[in-house]
């Protein structure tokens, strides 16, 4: 054998970040957490934006955006981490704009979830699957 | 009334019709023995633009022989459509006659026989004389390089990209974007890119720290053309930091990017764009979604998966042209831009035979001057071969089975993976085999080749990444090259399934054994991401390998089992 322990280490850490996928177990957390978040109430599809990448350049540092004009928080998910919470961004009465941007940690592939709250007690939510892969090759 | 939608419809009928008539003259021009460098060039100026394409020279200079794929699977809404039509269900699309100069040009099929009859294609100083004559028509034609230019030969690697940054400012570009590029690493890429004379474009390269617009590259640019302000706006391999080594660019961010590509269209309309060009390396379906997602891009030049199209394709009022690689196409189109709108094109795909276009001599001049210091290593021969070495195909070529062979015979291995890139120009049975050759086919910056032990869960698992990164149903989480090419193990895969379940009946073909899950093989393989990857250059152990051989026969390969095609 004459791999070195580099090349070992290398695998090593690609062997741990795909032995966690797929990540579905933790979806009904996220179900829990959202509907303790609007109190069981009808979610519409529009008046959220979520921005993600398709592919992650890299999980451990993901970076997202969600704005929702009118929102007074938004509840971002990341429905496959073990811990999906991500955070509660709140928004006060004379705050410019509803919108935020972070960079998150994924575990793995997964979907992210955005859910706002409207200053008038409605509900918005975005979703998009964000794709954590091991890479290589190209044209 | 007429929508504009109707009419690039009726130009796309003429542009058929066109190619129709021209690709029939040729086929009969051929038989006569008649195919001329005019016939090639020929075209009616039409409207007040000229684009000019040519994408992914991937560094060939020279004239090469490029043999296009016999396999090239498309899925979900693009399953059975161009490009993922091949050999005589390609020509049969486009009414290709058999035999002749376009069959050999653009689709498989009987390839060793018109290649000898045909000869070679592309060479930098043939492409030159094609776009000199293109200018003689239209002074003020804007000629737009797709990217994947400073990569993929031996004196590309020596001299880091000087080389075809040398070449192609002979060629006088008006722009660029970018992908192989970035693996001569950010310090050289900046180093270059401050230097050159034409816009360097990519409205999704970002900083990655700040995740702001790169300074260094701009995302569009204005030309005044025909009294018509064009904008064009680049759009760089989105995936560079996962298909290639993130650490030789830390400083920056890629990623598709619509929304971001949607303010630039928007902003550039604002400025007064009455044409939107989007000069890009997303891949060939990553820009047909783009297009149906993103509105005011009137004509994108396509680039990344190596397609050639002898049509563009059109997708709501946008239409898509496709270019090739290697340097054997340059792609014409003619626009007429009137009250801020493209009311109609004209487009020719034209295939740089090498002996029938005569070379310009000051391109030349400088080609040679390139390749004077490091002649006697290019031209060293090395072996020869038998059999056709080639690289296109999802699955495998025969280039990668070579290079997998050599993997495991070198290194000791029970499996060899091969990175399963699009580029490389191929030979021809009886070819001698010249360091030229195989630098060809694996040069790069990170051609380290490793050795490692991998479970048989984790070859899996490696397998089904790199499938959805081709087969996933969605083109945005595409990646556009090939399926990683595999050595002593067979596998089925069946295209149709999610993530997880495609790859099965995995067999160690030394023993004839089904691959255990939790045992350990021997894994030599090349080109890996990871930082600090050690072991000698792949060029080395191919060479090795072929020096052994003496001279190079290859069996058809048939260790992938291909399900849902």
């Amino acid at each position: 054998m004459e791999f070195t322990r580099r090349e070992t280490l290398a695998m090593g850490a690609g062997a741990a970040l795909m032995t966690v996928l797929p990540l579905r177990a933790s979806a009904s957390a996220s179900d829990d957490l959202i509907a303790a978040f609007t109190g069981g109430a009808e979610i519409a599809d529009t008046g959220i934006e979520l921005t993600a990448p398709e592919i992650a350049e890299n999980g451990n540092t993901v970076p997202i955006a969600v704005s929702a004009p009118g929102a007074a928080s938004i509840m971002v998910l990341a429905t496959g981490n073990p811990t999906p919470p991500v955070g509660t961004f709140n928004f006060g009465p004379l705050a410019a704009s509803q919108s935020a941007s972070t960079r998150i940690r994924l575990a793995g592939t997964q979907d992210v979830v955005a859910v706002a709250k409207m200053a008038d007690g409605t509900f918005a939510r975005a979703s998009k699957t964000v794709k954590v892969t091991i890479g290589g090759c190209g044209g | 009334m007429i929508s504009r939608r109707d009419f690039l419809q009726v130009s796309m009928a003429a542009t058929a019709m066109m190619g129709a008539s021209g690709y029939g003259t040729w086929a009969r021009a051929a038989a006569q023995q008649t195919l001329t460098q005019d016939q090639l060039l020929q075209f009616d100026t039409f409207g007040n633009v000229s684009l000019i394409h040519i994408t992914d020279i991937h560094a060939q200079l020279k004239p090469i022989y490029f043999r296009e794929p016999s396999v090239n699977i498309g899925v979900g809404g693009n399953k059975g459509v161009v490009p993922h039509l091949t050999g005589a269900d390609f020509r049969k699309a486009y009414g290709i006659e058999d035999g002749s100069p376009s069959h050999y040009a653009l689709s498989a099929g009987d390839f060793e026989a018109l290649a000898k009859g045909y000869g070679k294609v592309g060479g930098l100083d043939r492409v030159s004389t094609v776009v000199n004559a293109i200018r003689a028509d239209r002074p003020d034609a804007i000629l737009l390089d797709g990217g994947d230019t400073w990569h993929g030969s031996y004196t590309c690697l020596k001299t880091e990209g000087q080389d075809m940054v040398n070449s192609m400012n002979v060629l006088k570009p008006d722009a660029m974007t970018f992908h192989w590029e970035f693996t001569l690493g950010s310090e050289r890429v900046n180093e270059i890119v401050e230097g050159l004379p034409f816009a360097a474009l990519g409205q999704n390269i970002f900083d990655s720290e700040w995740d702001e617009p790169a300074e260094l590259f701009k995302p569009y640019k204005f030309f005044e053309r025909g009294g018509v302000k064009v904008a064009v706006i680049g759009q760089a391999f989105p995936y560079m930091p996962i298909a290639n080594p993130r650490w030789m660019f830390p400083e920056y961010s890629f990623g598709i990017r619509d929304e971001n590509m949607q303010a630039m269209v928007d902003e550039v309309r604002s400025m007064g764009a009455e044409c939107v060009v989007c000069l890009s390396h997303n891949g060939f379906d990553v820009d047909k979604q783009m297009a149906t997602k993103v509105t005011g891009i009137d004509v994108i030049l396509s680039g990344h998966t190596h397609d050639a199209l002898p049509e563009p394709v059109l997708v709501g009022e946008t239409i898509i042209v496709a270019s090739g690689s290697n340097g054997k196409f340059v792609s014409r189109v003619d626009l007429d831009i009137r009250d801020g709108r493209m009311m109609g094109f004209r487009h020719k795909l034209i295939p740089i035979f090498s002996d029938v276009i005569t070379p310009d001599p000051v391109m030349t001049k400088v080609i040679d001057e390139q390749r004077a210091p490091y002649q006697d290593q290019l031209s060293e021969v090395i072996g020869q071969t038998e059999s056709t070495l080639y690289r296109r195909g999802n699955f495998n070529g025969s280039w990668d089975d070579l290079i997998c062979n050599a993997l495991i015979d070198e290194r000791d291995a029970d499996i060899a993976m091969s990175p399963g890139v699009r580029w490389g120009p191929s030979l021809l049975p009886g070819d001698d085999i010249t360091r030229e050759d195989i630098f060809n086919v694996t040069s790069m910056s990170y051609g380290e080749a490793y050795r490692s032990e991998m479970t048989g869960e984790f070859i899996k698992v490696i397998l089904e990444d790199v499938a959805d990164n081709i087969f996933n149903p969605d083109p945005y989480y595409q990646q556009g090259g090939d399926m990683v090419r595999i050595g002593g193990m067979a596998y089925r895969c069946d295209v149709t399934k999610p993530q997880g379940e495609r790859i099965s009946e995995m067999t160690l073909l030394k023993t004839g054994e089904a691959i255990d899950a939790s045992k350990n093989y021997v894994v030599a393989g090349w080109a890996s991401v990871n930082e600090g990857t050690e072991g000698p250059q792949i060029w080395d152990v191919v060479e090795d390998h072929i020096r052994k051989l003496g001279t190079v026969t290859l069996e058809p390969n048939n260790s992938v089992t291909v399900v849902g095609a």
